[in-house]
């Protein structure tokens, strides 16, 4: 096989996502298409020659002919505070992918056609979800799809404005939110982290033979990873992918 | 690229003195004092009363331990770097269990050259696969204990494969066996785009690396 090569990315566009979150909107002359779900390692390098790489996952759909990164600030971190507080527009990023053969969503993949989607996300950890989400939208796929997104506050929910937008326009899409820290007034979502119960009130039947993403930090994904099963979901339909401080 | 690209405006955490510590991380990777948990599923949990381990494959007799028998074996502790292929590194871990030179004492491994690779096989359905010659001569362990107590379920508990030469998803969790094969074939991530081999030091992280 090829090897994945390093190439450089100029920054189009950079969105304030939430007041730690930034999307990069980033224009590659090589990139090869991806699939929904993967990620790209980025490599930032000082003048005296030090490197410091970090893997993101890809927001945009394979469609897009722009590749957008969605990086939260981490305060002890290295590369995601260049990202969020360095980078501008214009700017160049060195990276290579897509990466990542399993944690993958394709609506034009025949084997599970008439399985549902459970997508759960805690924090940034939303990022590849949204890519099945816009690829779904795209390819116009109606397969049936939840969303069950845990933040910690209103000002931290990523993407809000657009899940709305997909929703309004879609029977077939469900967005439910929980959080976890504080709820505005008139909030009628959740109001606390993923439990059984929640998962229970909003998540597919087993019977309907559902498949599952789970992203976020560890102990969110664990969870809900654990819930699922007890829930009576296939262990082989359930797949994680984690996101934490450590991602640096 | 021909020219070393330069990140504009990127300094980089102030680079340690420590030299001993610096010939100790790879290249890509950053040192961190965390534990952060990777799997593509869910945390299978098995019974010990269930739990054995295996090996099969091109051996003359299949061989098994069950929990009991197995925590009787020579018991050896390893201090180790680890280094996992998303970036972490982490120093100086401690395992304790068995080394896989004692689950391969009795197979006469020299008289059969031409069996070169095994497939670790786990609970939970994930596999990798591996060269013998990278789990024999005190390389690798099948480890049950983590800093001096039993290993955590996230973690690959009850006992997890430990290769600390090659990038950390060759150490397989929860694994159960070894399957001796003459040809090698390629694992769970293996055929998922990562490297075949996976030496932190050649940097392969992914197929063609």
């Amino acid at each position: 096989m090829a090897q994945l090569k390093w190439q450089l990315g100029t920054v189009l566009e950079i969105r304030q996502e939430t007041p730690t979150v930034k999307s990069l909107i980033l224009d590659l002359r090589d990139w090869t298409t991806h699939f929904a779900g993967q990620h790209v390692d980025v490599r930032l390098t000082a003048p005296d020659g030090y490197q410091a790489q970090r893997s993101y996952s890809i927001a945009s759909p394979p469609e897009d002919k722009y590749l957008m990164l969605t990086v939260e600030r981490l305060e002890d971190g290295e590369v995601s505070p260049y990202l969020t507080d360095v980078l501008r527009v214009g700017y160049q990023v060195e990276l290579r992918g897509p990466i990542g053969g399993y944690f993958v969503w394709n609506a034009r993949d025949s084997r599970y056609n008439d399985s549902p989607l459970l997508l759960v996300a805690g924090g940034s950890g939303v990022a590849p979800l949204m890519a099945m989400i816009r690829h779904r939208a795209i390819s116009n796929s109606k397969r049936p799809t939840t969303l069950l997104y845990s933040s910690r506050f209103y000002e931290e929910v990523i993407y809000r404005e657009e899940l709305d937008r997909l929703v309004a326009n879609d029977t077939s899409l469900r967005v439910i939110h929980t959080l976890t820290r504080r709820q505005p007034q008139n909030w009628t979502g959740y109001g606390r982290r993923i439990d059984r119960a929640m998962l229970a009130e909003t998540a597919w039947l087993p019977e309907e033979k559902p498949l599952a993403y789970a992203c976020g930090p560890t102990a969110l994904v664990e969870t809900v990873a654990n819930l699922l099963l007890e829930l009576g979901y296939e262990s082989g339909r359930i797949k994680t992918e984690r996101f934490g401080p450590t991602g640096g | 690229m021909a020219e070393q690209f330069i990140s504009r405006g990127f300094k980089g955490r102030r680079r340690g003195t420590n030299s001993e510590l610096k010939g100790r991380i790879p290249p890509g990777q950053y040192a961190t004092e965390e534990f952060p948990v990777l799997s593509a599923g869910p945390t299978p949990r098995t019974l010990l009363e269930r739990w054995d381990f295996s090996i099969y494959g091109e051996i003359a007799e299949d061989l098994k331990w069950t929990w009991g028998e197995f925590l009787k074996l020579p018991r050896e502790t390893a201090t180790v770097d680890i280094h996992c292929v998303t970036k972490w590194s982490k120093l100086g871990t401690v395992w304790s269990g068995v080394s896989v030179d004692t689950l391969l004492e009795g197979i006469n491994l020299d008289a059969q050259p031409d069996v070169g690779y095994l497939i670790a096989f786990c609970d939970g359905g994930y596999t990798t696969n591996l060269p013998l010659a990278d789990v024999r001569g005190g390389k690798a362990w099948i480890a049950y204990e983590f800093d001096g107590k039993p290993l955590a379920p996230e973690h690959g508990g009850p006992a997890r494969l430990l290769v600390p030469h090659l990038y950390f998803w060759k150490s397989a969790k929860w694994v159960r066996g070894f399957k001796l094969v003459k040809e090698d074939r390629p694992g769970f991530w293996e055929t998922a785009g990562y490297h075949n081999y996976g030496d932190p030091w050649k940097e392969q992280r992914y197929a063609g690396d």
